[in-house]
């Protein structure tokens, strides 16, 4: 806590600015009924936290966070979206008695453990002491990559690097063998255009109309 | 009288699908020197496809990418990545050791060099490919989305 009061006050304003966006963010999450304003929100959340890991210094992390939590699983909830209903159901009173409980209990811990931490960047903090220094200085003469967080993930730990990729791969194969290949649209729409020209209307962009054609 | 509401939207995202695709690719190769790598750039590159679908149709986006060509691609990349491991124990080197890839002295990269770029391609392909996987599972459900739906 010292080491904000301390450093730049312009940074500490960037910060406490972010995370107030967070928190108002999460709090409409938590209040809002209607699903669809929920995913999207749920990327607004992503994408300012994002720019909270670009002012603290995580740029792969940042880059992966706006890539996937972001882009990605916004269109994927969308998508999940689509299939289900657009509100979400109402829920009784007392029932929102217990996970407040285990919120406040979690915040709570949480907040005790943050007095124990090493301030942002400090150099004797066991992270940046222990096999992080060592990796530092050894990873230029070891693989000759400028980046360590890539000589890390593909060379260090190539191993865990094939281990996520498999585990991506087995998640796409997983949804496939659950929902289906996704390949009956297709055929649907190859047979309504066959039935297009039959109902008079001349479509000479087949791909770009279809949305109007009902 | 044109009905397309959409056309802004249209135009918008045909200029942005090629930026989108080019800033994956740079992301992918640029990962030794910068943040990136494979994972981050197979997303970029699925989410250029997913927009195209969602401003195009589903079923436009199917026929450019097929879902054929999707699942495959998601396995062809964990066998690239599995293949660079192998490659290593044929000359001679342990599971994924880049620098026996050509049984270099450990003052030399250029087995690192082109083992991490080939096992970043396989991840580029393998998180593409499963995104893609993914979407068009989810996507493919529904025949059609109407305007009146949003």
């Amino acid at each position: 806590m010292t080491g904000v009061l301390e450093g730049d006050i312009g940074m500490a304003l960037v910060n406490i600015l972010l995370l107030v966006v967070l928190f108002v963010v999460a709090i409409a999450i938590a209040r809002l009924r209607s699903l669809f304003a929920i995913v999207l929100l749920s990327g607004i959340y992503s994408l300012v936290s994002a720019t909270w890991y670009v002012v603290v210094d995580a740029v792969d992390v940042a880059f992966t966070e706006a890539a996937v939590g972001a882009g990605m699983s916004t269109v994927v909830l969308l998508g999940a979206m689509l299939l289900t209903s657009r509100t979400a159901k109402p829920d009784k009173k007392f029932a929102r008695l217990g996970p407040l409980l285990v919120v406040v209990a979690t915040g709570v811990m949480l907040i005790y453990a943050t007095v124990d931490l090493p301030a942002l960047g400090d150099p004797n903090s066991p992270v940046n002491t222990g096999v992080g220094l060592q990796q530092m200085q050894i990873n230029w003469a070891d693989t000759g990559i400028p980046n360590v967080v890539t000589s890390v993930l593909g060379s260090y730990r190539g191993f865990d690097t094939l281990g996520e990729t498999t585990v991506v791969f087995l998640a796409g194969l997983a949804v496939a063998l659950l929902l289906g290949f996704g390949e009956r649209s297709l055929a649907e729409s190859i047979r309504r255009e066959d039935k297009l020209p039959v109902r008079g209307k001349p479509s000479t962009q087949p791909g770009a109309k279809q949305e109007d054609a009902s | 009288m044109n009905s397309d509401h959409h056309v802004i939207l249209r135009v918008v995202s045909k200029m942005l699908l090629p930026v989108i695709m080019m800033f994956g690719f740079y992301t992918q190769f640029h990962g030794d020197f910068g943040p990136g790598g494979g994972f981050q750039a197979g997303i970029i590159i699925a989410v250029g496809v997913i927009l195209y679908a969602l401003v195009f149709g589903v079923p436009a986006a199917m026929r450019a990418v097929p879902p054929v060509f999707t699942r495959s691609l998601a396995a062809i990349g964990v066998i690239i990545f599995a293949g660079v491991g192998y490659w290593a124990l044929l000359q001679g080197g342990n599971y994924l050791e880049y620098q026996a890839l050509f049984q270099e002295p450990p003052g030399e990269h250029h087995g690192q060099h082109v083992g991490i770029l080939v096992i970043e391609f396989g991840v580029l392909c393998g998180v593409a490919g499963a995104m893609l996987t993914i979407f068009y599972a989810f996507a493919g459900r529904v025949a059609e989305i109407r305007d009146e739906d949003w």
